[in-house]
């Protein structure tokens, strides 16, 4: 080994708790970079290969009852490869050990012939044999939650008529890697599952031998996809056709998109961060080194070294930082990555999910670590080559400080000398001083911009619960009902209150953008489940107009008085023009709202509901239960309590698990930063504070110095971070946003607090290890040295 | 202990003593002996020189002397308190209410102005003296709002003085003070040093390689091989200004 080699080895050995610090921080950007782009690969490739395998379909239609011939004849439309009818039917099911009426999704599998579209894949058991009496299929995750093994029976209301289906397997589909019920704001496996039968039976069942309620449609590549919904419209118009729609509309495969998204957003935001405090402290601790060596490269040169090999030896301390970090990086990322995958099982059907081991992320975390150290260590290295031997070898001039302000009268008598010694330190190293408190704040950004989603889901949960959506459960109709259908709920067990909603699937259109929504009309005056304006009044529903939602307005761009155009998708088939009377709050999925009687005169109908919302009394729930799961008037029912429970515990479950990854890699940037700082300083001024020892200033006092400094360094960067945290906080929450649901950055000031204790900890437990450093200052050295 | 210092009765009696002091390094194998049984005593207001070749034991007899070290056998007093018994924090009190240190590289803050650094001295001090004062006892009156890097070597060193003499200590230990100056400037310091001498009484002791300074002390301490070879009390003194080197 060369003796410049050894060197290396033993400056690395000698200064490893600072090395270590620099590499904790590469590691963290290294982590995240391999997690959110490992996890988007694994995500979009896992998505991609089983959509590809399971021949996932591009298009999807629903229609009242349409003959076959017509699925034959969009199948020969141009560019439709495969165009496959189904029978879909949402049905009531009473299960055993579930209190409340749950639902299922009922689809068909064809007689003779396996699946062409949206094949399932058989994960227990065995498909319903030719000739099966009520055997099915149901989804893996509603038979794990509720312990049906092949074999196991529940009841279902099939078109008005209770059959007891036996369980033959379990089964997956690619339309359903996100299985949530209708009207459901989270998945709940035990109330939802999705049940494959044969086909001839639900046929028989629904009486829709020789027709079709669902359409799948897989598209010639390069063919227009909003072309041919045009012509599957057009086609199924006649048969209660509710509208073609592209897979950006199929809730599942949106909900994939959402959370690609977030791990897109996440990528961008997090390791840009993280490499930028790891160059920072490349730079300043290896300035300090090349500061303290100056002599030594001095000599090297008078020895012959040229100016690259002392460049070459300094770039390759950094190297070896930058390999440790993202050595620990890769294996943190790998780490977390597999528990991410873990965690996506959990939400995500797929035959398998495993973490992508690809060699592309690792190889891009693995430059991108490098380029953030040799960036970091470039200009001292380059002043360390350029120095003349002479130059070098002559001790450094003392450094000359000023006075920070010079006025006419004297500032700073105000302070104790001991603080004037810190203020002027810190004034002297402007840039590194300034680094510091950057790098301090963006760990208090890091975490603030991390937190703030425990309150704000929070608020979203008081909001949409709590203010907005009160009732305790939903009942949907299988077709709209007059106004009485409301009555005979109400005349139901338990029920306290009941307010009817009318509910129609639309296109709603301004200018250029549409989007299709559910246009929701209610009574004037409810209380069950009102609306609410930006500022959380309730709204009263406008004789005329419709209200839009501030997502909805947003996507559309239409503001109040505007005129937008909606498209009936349900019944008679036309479109109407409605003037936007307000916007207002609302933060799942997109809606517009009308007065219940003006949607219906829109309609052209006479008093007709969807379904109602309920008050129910909780001593006779068991009772009310009950007789919905037998009501054949009901499609599905919701219950409000049991959703936000769902929603909570599975929020306060992801976040943690989140935080505790945040608030680590916070901790390890402010500790990376005000140790590297503090030991600078120490090596900078230890000569002063062993001279103050001498004075009789106690190791207390001269900690204090030390202390001080870091103290101002961090609590200099508390508001900056607060700033910079809550500008991540919007950003994060702007770029999780999705037409699925959007997080209101609501950045309360117990996030600020919690995040600045957390960064004062960890500054205060690297402060405390350099401390040791000045308890064990040699006195007796200091006197004999000249610096 | 080594709080009170009292004015009155045991001032007539030595301000520093030591009995059989001896002090043994251990660096590995090599065990060196830098003090061999040292006897010594320093009257109040007494300008003491300690002499003697580089490892003859003056430098850690002085740090033992002004608390920066322990001793390995043997016994030391300032006034009535033992410095051989005493602790981490008593010693640093010692230090900080009693000594006054001036070091051959002057050790002051970089970051604080000439007054600032005495300042630094009278804020923990218990009976200061005002720092201009002080420093317009080492004639730097005019240069007070200086940072140590505008000063030349022999005005930091009086700044060091300044700085040491501010608190009106009992004990003024001075290591090699004109060692990193020249003759011109190093007699300034003296100077500096005899006047302080002079005017407070401090008893003073100074470090040096220098046999031209012992002609301005009252007695001359001679150190060989880790003791005291041999001890020289000058009749006649002479000002600073008439010794050269």
């Amino acid at each position: 080994m060369s003796a410049l080699r050894r060197k290396l080895l033993r400056d690395l050995i000698r200064l490893w708790p600072q090395a270590l610090a620099i590499a904790l921080v590469l590691a963290t950007g290294v982590g995240t970079m391999v997690l959110a782009n490992g996890a988007y690969l694994s995500l979009f490739e896992t998505r991609a290969t089983y959509y590809e395998n399971s021949r996932f379909a591009d298009i999807f239609a629903t229609a009242t009852r349409a003959p076959k011939d017509v699925a034959a004849d969009i199948a020969r439309m141009d560019g439709v490869a495969i165009a496959e009818p189904r029978i879909t039917a949402l049905a009531l099911a009473d299960l055993p050990g579930v209190a409340e009426p749950a639902s299922v999704m009922m689809i068909s599998i064809p007689d003779n012939g396996p699946q062409r579209l949206n094949r399932v894949v058989l994960r227990k058991g065995a498909m319903p044999g030719p000739g099966s009496f009520d055997e099915v299929l149901i989804s893996e995750s509603f038979a794990k939650a509720n312990g049906f093994e092949p074999g196991a029976q529940f009841d279902v209301l099939l078109n008005g008529v209770s059959r007891s289906l036996k369980v033959a397997g379990w089964a997956l589909s690619p339309e359903y890697v996100y299985t949530i019920g209708p009207g459901e704001l989270m998945p709940d496996e035990r109330r939802f599952g999705v049940v494959w039968m044969p086909e001839r039976e639900l046929a028989a069942a629904y009486n829709l031998n020789g027709a079709f309620s669902s359409l799948l449609v897989k598209l010639v590549p390069g063919s227009s996809e909003s072309k041919i919904i045009e012509g599957i419209d057009t086609a199924l118009k006649a048969y209660g056709g509710q509208g073609a729609f592209g897979r950006k509309y199929q809730t599942s495969h949106a909900f994939l998109d959402a959370e690609l998204l977030q791990l897109k957003a996440m990528s961008l935001i997090l390791p840009p961060i993280f490499l930028l405090v790891s160059a920072f402290l490349v730079n300043m601790t290896l300035s300090r080194l090349i500061a303290l060596e100056q002599e030594q490269i001095g000599l090297l040169k008078a020895l012959g070294y040229s100016s690259w090999a002392v460049a070459r030896h300094y770039l390759e301390f950094v190297t070896v930082i930058a390999i440790l970090g993202t050595l620990i990086g890769m294996a943190l990322g790998a780490w977390l990555g597999s528990g991410l995958a873990e965690l996506y099982a959990r939400f995500y059907r797929f035959p398998s999910l495993v973490f992508a081991r690809d060699l592309q992320t690792y190889a891009i975390a693995a430059a991108a670590a490098l380029t953030a150290a040799l960036a970091g260590a470039l200009q001292s290295t380059i002043s360390a080559a350029r120095l003349p031997p002479a130059i070098a070898m002559a001790p450094p001039l003392p450094a000359r400080y000023h006075k920070l302000v010079t006025g006419l009268f004297d500032v700073a008598r105000i302070f104790p000398q001991s603080t004037l010694i810190n203020l002027r330190h810190l004034a002297h190293w402007p840039w590194r001083t300034a680094g510091a408190i950057l790098g301090v704040a963006l760990a208090v950004a890091v975490l603030v911009g991390s937190l703030w989603s425990f309150g704000s889901i929070r608020y979203l949960i008081d909001v949409t619960f709590n203010r907005s959506d009160r009732q305790e459960a939903s009942i949907y109709f299988p077709t709209a009902k007059p106004m009485a259908a409301a009555f005979s709920v109400a005349r139901l067990p338990g029920v306290l209150k009941v307010e009817p909603f009318r509910s129609i699937a639309v296109e709603m259109s301004f200018g250029s953008k549409k989007r299709r929504v559910a246009l929701t009309g209610r009574p004037v005056g409810t209380s069950l489940s009102q609306v609410l304006d930006v500022n959380l009044k309730p709204v009263p529903l406008p004789g005329e107009g419709v209200v839009l939602s501030k997502a909805l307005a947003g996507i559309l761009g239409a503001a109040r008085g505007d005129i937008v155009e909606v498209k009936l998708l349900e019944g008679e088939s036309k479109t109407i023009s409605l003037p936007v009377s307000s916007i207002v709050e609302g933060y799942f999925g997109l809606s517009a709202y009308m007065e219940i009687n003006a949607l219906n005169a829109k309609l052209g109908e006479d008093a007709a509901i969807s379904g109602v919302n309920l008050d129910i009394d909780s001593s006779q729930r068991a009772e009310l239960y009950a007789q919905l799961k037998q009501m054949p008037s009901t499609r599905f029912v919701t219950f409000q309590k049991i959703a936000m429970q769902k929603f909570r515990s599975t929020m306060a479950e992801n976040i943690y698990t989140m935080l505790s990854v945040y608030i680590s890699f916070a901790a390890i940037i402010a500790f990376g930063v005000v140790y590297n700082f503090a030991r600078i300083s120490l090596s900078e001024q230890g000569r002063e504070m062993a001279s103050l020892r001498v004075l009789g200033f106690t190791r207390a006092e001269v900690s204090a110095l030390l202390i001080t400094e870091l103290a101002i360094v961090v609590l200099l960067a508390q508001p900056l971070g607060w700033i910079v945290g809550y500008g991540f906080a919007q950003a994060m929450a702007s770029a999780f946003e999705t037409e699925l649901y959007r997080i209101p950055a609501i950045v309360g000031r117990e996030v600020y607090a919690y995040a600045s204790i957390v960064v004062c900890l960890a500054a205060g437990v690297s402060a405390l290890i350099v401390r040791r450093r000045v308890d064990r200052l040699d006195m007796v050295a200091v006197l004999k040295t000249r610096e | 202990m080594l709080n009170g210092r009292p004015e009155a009765g045991v001032a007539s009696g030595p301000v520093l003593r030591t009995r059989g002091l001896c002090k043994t390094y251990r660096t590995g194998e090599v065990e060196v002996q830098a003090l061999r049984n040292v006897d010594f005593e320093a009257r109040p207001g007494e300008f003491i020189v300690i002499l003697g070749p580089s490892g003859s034991g003056k430098s850690t007899f002085l740090n033992i002397a002004g608390g920066l070290d322990s001793a390995t056998s043997g016994e030391a007093w300032f006034e009535d308190h033992s410095l051989t018994q005493a602790s981490e924090a008593q010693l640093t009190r010692y230090r900080r209410d009693h000594v006054g240190f001036i070091f051959q590289f002057y050790n002051l803050m970089p970051t604080l102005t000439a007054l600032e650094n005495v300042r630094l001295v009278t804020e923990i001090a218990r009976k200061p003296m005002r720092p201009e004062e002080a420093l317009a006892l080492v004639g730097l009156e005019d240069r007070m709002d200086h940072f140590p890097a505008q000063l030349s070597g022999g005005e930091q060193q009086r700044v060091a003085i300044a700085r040491a003499i501010a608190k009106q200590p009992a004990l003024l230990l001075c290591d090699e003070p004109t060692g990193a100056l020249d003759s011109k400037t190093g007699i300034r310091v003296l100077e500096a040093l005899a006047l302080v001498n002079e005017r407070i009484g401090t008893t003073t002791l100074v470090i040096t390689h220098n046999a031209a300074i012992r002609e301005i002390a009252h007695r001359v301490i001679y150190f060989a091989n880790g003791s005291i070879a041999r001890s020289e009390t000058n009749t006649v003194r002479k000002a600073p200004s008439e010794v050269s080197w």
